[in-house]
């Protein structure tokens, strides 16, 4: 019985911990780290905004991701660094506070998004989650390559005439979608969690590209079957208890 | 006597204003041409304008049709921290490992941030050098390379043109111009026009 009533959240989250680490390895790659965070964060904000205007909040959420992932690469000339990252990141957060705060339509979505209730998941998040792990392993398939060039020698692409796009806004649109889509399961910060602690432990530990994508999806996999049970033998919410899980794991392991 | 594969002719090149030119020049494959001059002459523009990062203000920059072009800038790419081998670095250009000095071809397996300064450059010079391209642009290669290296990059410059490559070589080491080139472009400071 508990197993049949669980079963949806737990694949749910389990395409989460695969494609989190993953998008995850290559923001790093790409000094972009904190842009997990400023997606979720916005995905957040728009999935509340919805819910107060009576829209879909998974609508609001891909929008604004979406919106954050368009803008974020276009500005990024004269947001350099990571301040780009820490203005969506704020924007987002204070919309969503605010929209908590005044709205009753968005105080309970709100909890769901910054406590991640993963275990209200059903197929329609599965789905959704399978779609945007099939998604990123397509586009990592065909892209990885230019993703690694645009960022060690950005010149080649161009030279050899390969477009340029997929590697600046379409891979930052790509991440926000995503991102939308984890946020709206597992919350703003256990989806941070997974896709910023392995892949940055993977980034120290592995030898080569391949080992280090496979050491990050083992490690987020692992801490996100500890923690599911964890969450549901002592009932509590799941998003802190996967945050601290890969905390504790992380300190450990560097 | 086939087109050249790069030909300038009154080129006036420069970022968001000019800074360097006129230039005028041709180089053909086979042929390894050295770019020499002081700091802020343009050699390093002129590369970039090959790449579509400068702009040509005036006068003619053309590269034969169908020619590829390969660059490598004076600065290295930044591998510090990333979980890269020298065998990733390699696929990533489509370089063969085949023909590298027996001091690297046994340290490919290990993470290129572990590798001193002068071996990541020999690498990355090397992915560079071994992908396809018609048109091999360098910009200061012997940077961190000691004599082994240097005698080794020079041995192997010669071979790429033998199999019908243009070199444009952009250097301050006299003694590897002289070694490498068949002819040498002497780049005066810009002073305007």
């Amino acid at each position: 019985m508990a197993f049949d009533l669980f079963l949806l959240p737990f694949l749910t989250g389990l395409a989460l911990a695969v494609l989190l680490p993953l998008l995850g390895c290559y923001l790093r790659l790409r000094q972009q780290w904190l842009a997990a965070l400023a997606y979720a964060q916005m995905a957040a904000a728009g999935a509340l905004t919805a819910a107060v205007v009576a829209l879909p909040a998974l609508l609001g959420g891909l929008l604004a991701a979406s919106l954050a992932g368009l803008l974020r690469p276009l500005s990024a000339r004269r947001l350099s660094g990571m301040a780009g990252d820490v203005l969506l990141l704020l924007a987002g957060w204070a919309a969503s506070v605010l929209l908590v705060a005044h709205w009753p339509q968005a105080e309970r979505l709100g909890h769901s998004l910054f406590d991640g209730q993963l275990y209200f998941a059903g197929e329609r998040e599965l789905g959704l989650a399978l779609m945007a792990l099939l998604l990123a392993l397509l586009w990592l398939y065909r892209g990885h390559r230019g993703l690694l060039l645009a960022q060690l020698w950005p010149d080649l692409q161009r030279l050899r005439g390969q477009a340029l796009w997929p590697s600046r806004v379409g891979f930052d649109v790509l991440v926000a979608l995503c991102l939308a889509v984890a946020t709206l399961g597992l919350g703003v910060m256990a989806v941070f969690a997974l896709a910023f602690i392995p892949p940055w432990l993977a980034f120290r530990r592995q030898r080569n590209w391949r080992q280090a994508l496979g050491y990050a999806v083992l490690l987020a996999v692992l801490a996100y079957g500890l923690a599911f049970a964890l969450a549901l033998s002592l009932d509590l919410p799941f998003g802190p208890v996967l945050a601290l899980l890969l905390v504790i794991g992380a300190v450990f392991i560097a | 006597m086939s087109a050249p594969l790069l030909q300038l002719q009154a080129a006036v090149l420069g970022w968001q204003q000019p800074c360097c030119g006129p230039l005028n020049l041709t180089l053909g494959r086979g042929e390894v041409l050295g770019l020499v001059g002081p700091n802020g002459a343009g050699k390093s523009t002129l590369l970039a304008a090959l790449a579509g990062r400068a702009r040509v203000f005036s006068g003619v920059l053309k590269v034969a049709p169908g020619a590829t072009i390969v660059l490598q800038t004076q600065n290295p790419p930044p591998l510090e921290g990333l979980p890269l081998s020298g065998r990733d670095l390699l696929a990533l250009t489509e370089a063969s490992a085949q023909g590298l000095p027996d001091w690297l071809a046994g340290r490919l397996d290990e993470r290129l941030d572990q590798l001193s300064g002068g071996q990541r450059h020999f690498l990355a010079l090397w992915a560079i050098l071994q992908s396809a391209g018609d048109l091999v642009l360098l910009d200061e290669p012997t940077n961190h390379l000691d004599a082994a290296g240097v005698a080794y990059l020079a041995a192997h410059l010669r071979e790429r043109v033998a199999l019908g490559a243009g070199l444009l070589l952009v250097s301050h080491d006299s003694d590897f111009v002289a070694m490498v080139c068949d002819r040498v472009l002497h780049l005066e400071a810009f002073d305007g026009l």
